[in-house]
């Protein structure tokens, strides 16, 4: 009854938006469904060499400096994300011999930055990637308290410092390209596409080989699905990955205290003043304490 | 405030005001006193290290990090500055809400406390963001992040200010002599104290919202979902151990404003602020033994964070109660002063724990703040007790209202 009535609005609507505005709306509103789904970048640990080709082609899109070619990813050596590159890989000694492992933003579906952010800087697009907008940002740095992956990283030496962390290329995905890093890598251990056909990928690639990896997609469930997701032939533990995550979008940690606000606004105030004609009437009281 | 203007100037003609203002600018009182010789030097020196945060970055004088982003001047300036600032919202509660006339004579200083406070520690904000420039945004404009318990935060800071402001108003009416705006302001005051008790109750909450999103960041002794509740409660106590701690110096320092019958009553005010501290407080130990029992964390007890957490609940928020108990009941004034002092740095421990020393408890580079951004506290401060004298010296905020307002 209701998708009936639904279609029946919809075709009435788009009947008379067609005969309205001819062609030009008509081509636009297939465009406008195919964005619905977030995209998103499956990495496959299981086919990184750890060449840093997606670092460098990362650097050279964002105009970062150059990566260091002294440091390249080694066991026990801890490499980080900061201000002057967005992604970096490490290497793991792990119970299947040596793995390696990409970090960058997780782009969650629900992200802590974004609904942290007072000034809407930090921004879930309807694309998928989380990207960061400078005329916007007051640099209050909240985003770094509440990322639970600590992704975004500030200009600690700038006088007008910027946030840095990767935006899975968001002007490329706009004008219908790959993001740098996935077009970059050799091996295809970094595959871009929406979030669903991603997922459904990953668990192909489970089934079909299941000795080669361990039956988890990371970022399936992680902090309430994340647009990048990680196959890896061991315990995530194992490769660094922070087990502590909740499986909820963590802006639901405050969900709670917002909404008691407008409860708050309406009954306070009215309390407060039946207080005040009640108590108001005190004379004795008043004589007592002055 | 420019209203306010407007009709002082229309009542009083134009230059006077102006001339007034002028001749009120210049010093009261010695020069060269212990203060002055501590916090001129201090001021200067942290206008100095502010013009390099503004010209290198932040990082130049602090010493925050990609893991630690929130430092000192959030944790010790903005959290625990606005909780001891609480003591206005809790004694206009008490006196127009109440109508517990009793403590009618220290509204006003309280509310000049507590605006000078939320002035001061959210300028200190400003010296805290990257680009200060744009904190217009969430106010104006179309950036509003309703999701954020920030931006919530932020409005409340503002609105209050402004609440607070009107509180104040009449003082300022009566110092310039306006009587018609003074008469104006009053008839707000109601008003003005109502919304401010409701945007405290939300903001004070609302800081310790603020790490609700750090949960695996905060130590989990200190890291709850009742933070918020802990936070609101302990912000009573808090503002009203400020209030017994400045009414006490404030006492003696511009004890020659203070008129007889109300240095009279001071005692009795004491005593009553020292009995609602023993209440609030006990309320808000069972809160915290509560949230600890309901967080199963008994296996940290007996680690070194474990120990520093019995150090907070027992030594600073247990003994000050015993002893505010023991010293109301006693009638011992320097026992509640004293009380008030431990209370005092026991909310700085307790805001420290969940914004500086329990975030980020595991971190191999531990965050621990530079000389600079201590020095730069100071400064923040010491401008606001400047601030704060040069107004009690000249309004009607402890010496009675002049004669004309009785009428």
């Amino acid at each position: 009854m209701d998708i009936n009535r639904r279609n029946f609005l919809k075709a009435l609507g788009i009947t008379g938006v067609s005969i309205g505005a001819g062609k030009k709306l008509n081509a636009a509103t297939p465009k406008k469904e195919n964005v619905k789904e977030f995209y998103g970048i499956l990495y496959d640990s299981n086919l990184c060499i750890g060449c840093q080709g997606c670092e460098w082609a990362c650097a050279t899109e964002h105009g970062l400096p150059e990566p260091d070619f002294e440091d390249f990813p080694e066991v026990g050596k801890k490499r980080k994300a900061n201000e002057n590159r967005r992604s970096v890989i490490n290497l793991y000694n792990t119970s299947k011999g040596d793995v390696y492992v990409k970090n960058q933003c997780m782009h969650c579906n629900q992200p802590a930055c974004a609904s942290a952010c007072l000034t809407e800087a930090m921004h879930k697009t309807e694309e998928g990637p989380v990207i960061w907008r400078d005329k916007k940002c007051m640099g209050c740095r909240y985003c770094m308290v509440s990322c639970p992956y600590d992704v975004p990283k500030f200009e600690y030496f700038s006088s007008n410092p910027d946030i840095q962390k990767c935006d899975m290329c968001f002007d490329r995905i706009k004008a219908g390209e790959k993001p740098a890093c996935v077009t970059e890598c050799p091996t295809g251990a970094l595959k871009f596409g929406t979030r669903r056909e991603l997922l459904a990928e990953a668990r192909k690639r489970i089934s079909e080989s299941p000795e080669m990896y361990n039956d988890h997609i990371y970022g399936e469930l992680e902090a309430g699905g994340t647009g990048y997701l990680y196959l890896s032939p061991v315990d995530f533990e194992e490769l660094g990955f922070n087990t502590a995550i909740m499986k909820k979008p963590y802006p639901e940690l405050t969900k709670g205290f917002l909404y008691s606000v407008p409860s708050i606004f309406v009954l306070w105030p009215a309390m407060l003043l039946g207080i005040h004609k009640a108590t108001k009437g005190n004379k004795t009281k008043t004589e007592d304490n002055e | 405030m420019s209203n306010t203007d407007y009709v002082l100037n229309k009542e009083n003609g134009r230059s006077p005001v102006w001339k007034f203002l002028v001749s009120e600018l210049k010093p009261k009182g010695r020069v060269f006193t212990p203060f002055n010789l501590i916090s001129v030097p201090v001021i200067i020196l942290g206008i100095i290290l502010i013009v390099i945060r503004f010209a290198k970055g932040l990082g130049a004088v602090t010493n925050l990090s990609q893991e630690v982003p929130w430092g000192l001047w959030i944790g010790f300036d903005v959290v625990t500055g606005v909780a001891f600032a609480g003591g206005a919202y809790v004694i206009t509660f008490m006196v127009y809400i109440l109508n517990m006339k009793k403590y009618q004579s220290i509204v006003r200083v309280t509310v000049l406390n507590g605006f000078l406070a939320y002035v001061f520690y959210a300028g200190a904000l400003l010296l805290d963001l990257g680009k200060p420039w744009n904190v217009v945004n969430p106010i104006i404009g179309n950036n509003f992040g309703v999701s954020s318990v920030l931006f919530l935060v932020a409005w409340h800071f503002l609105l209050y200010m402004l609440a607070q402001l009107i509180e104040f108003s009449p003082a300022i009416a009566e110092w310039i002599g306006a009587k018609r705006a003074r008469k104006i302001l009053s008839a707000m005051t109601l008003g003005a104290v109502i919304f401010g008790i409701t945007l405290s109750t939300l903001h004070q909450s609302g800081l310790g919202a603020l790490y609700l999103m750090a949960k695996e960041k905060i130590h989990p002794l200190w890291y709850s979902e009742f933070i918020p509740i802990l936070f609101f409660v302990s912000s009573i106590f808090a503002g009203l151990s400020m209030v017994i701690f400045e009414g006490s110096i404030s006492y003696k320092v511009f004890s020659d404003q203070i008129s007889r019958k109300n240095h009279k009553s001071h005692h009795d005010i004491v005593h009553g602020l020292a009995r609602i501290c023993t209440i609030t407080m006990f309320v808000y130990f069972f809160l915290q033994i509560l949230t600890f029992v309901h967080g199963k964390n008994w296996e940290y007890l007996n680690t070194r964070m474990g120990y520093w957490y019995m150090i907070e609940i027992f030594g600073f928020i247990l003994l000050p109660m015993v002893l505010f108990f023991h010293s109301y009941r006693t009638r011992n004034i320097l026992l509640i002063k004293i009380a008030s002092i431990i209370t005092m740095v026991g909310i700085i421990i307790n805001r420290l724990n969940v914004t500086v020393i329990g975030f980020r408890w595991d971190a191999v580079n531990q965050y621990y703040p530079t000389w600079k951004e201590i020095v730069v506290t100071l400064t923040v401060i010491f401008i606001e007790i400047w601030i704060f004298r040069w107004v009690i010296n000249r309004l009607p905020v402890l010496r009675e209202s002049p004669s004309w307002t009785k009428k």
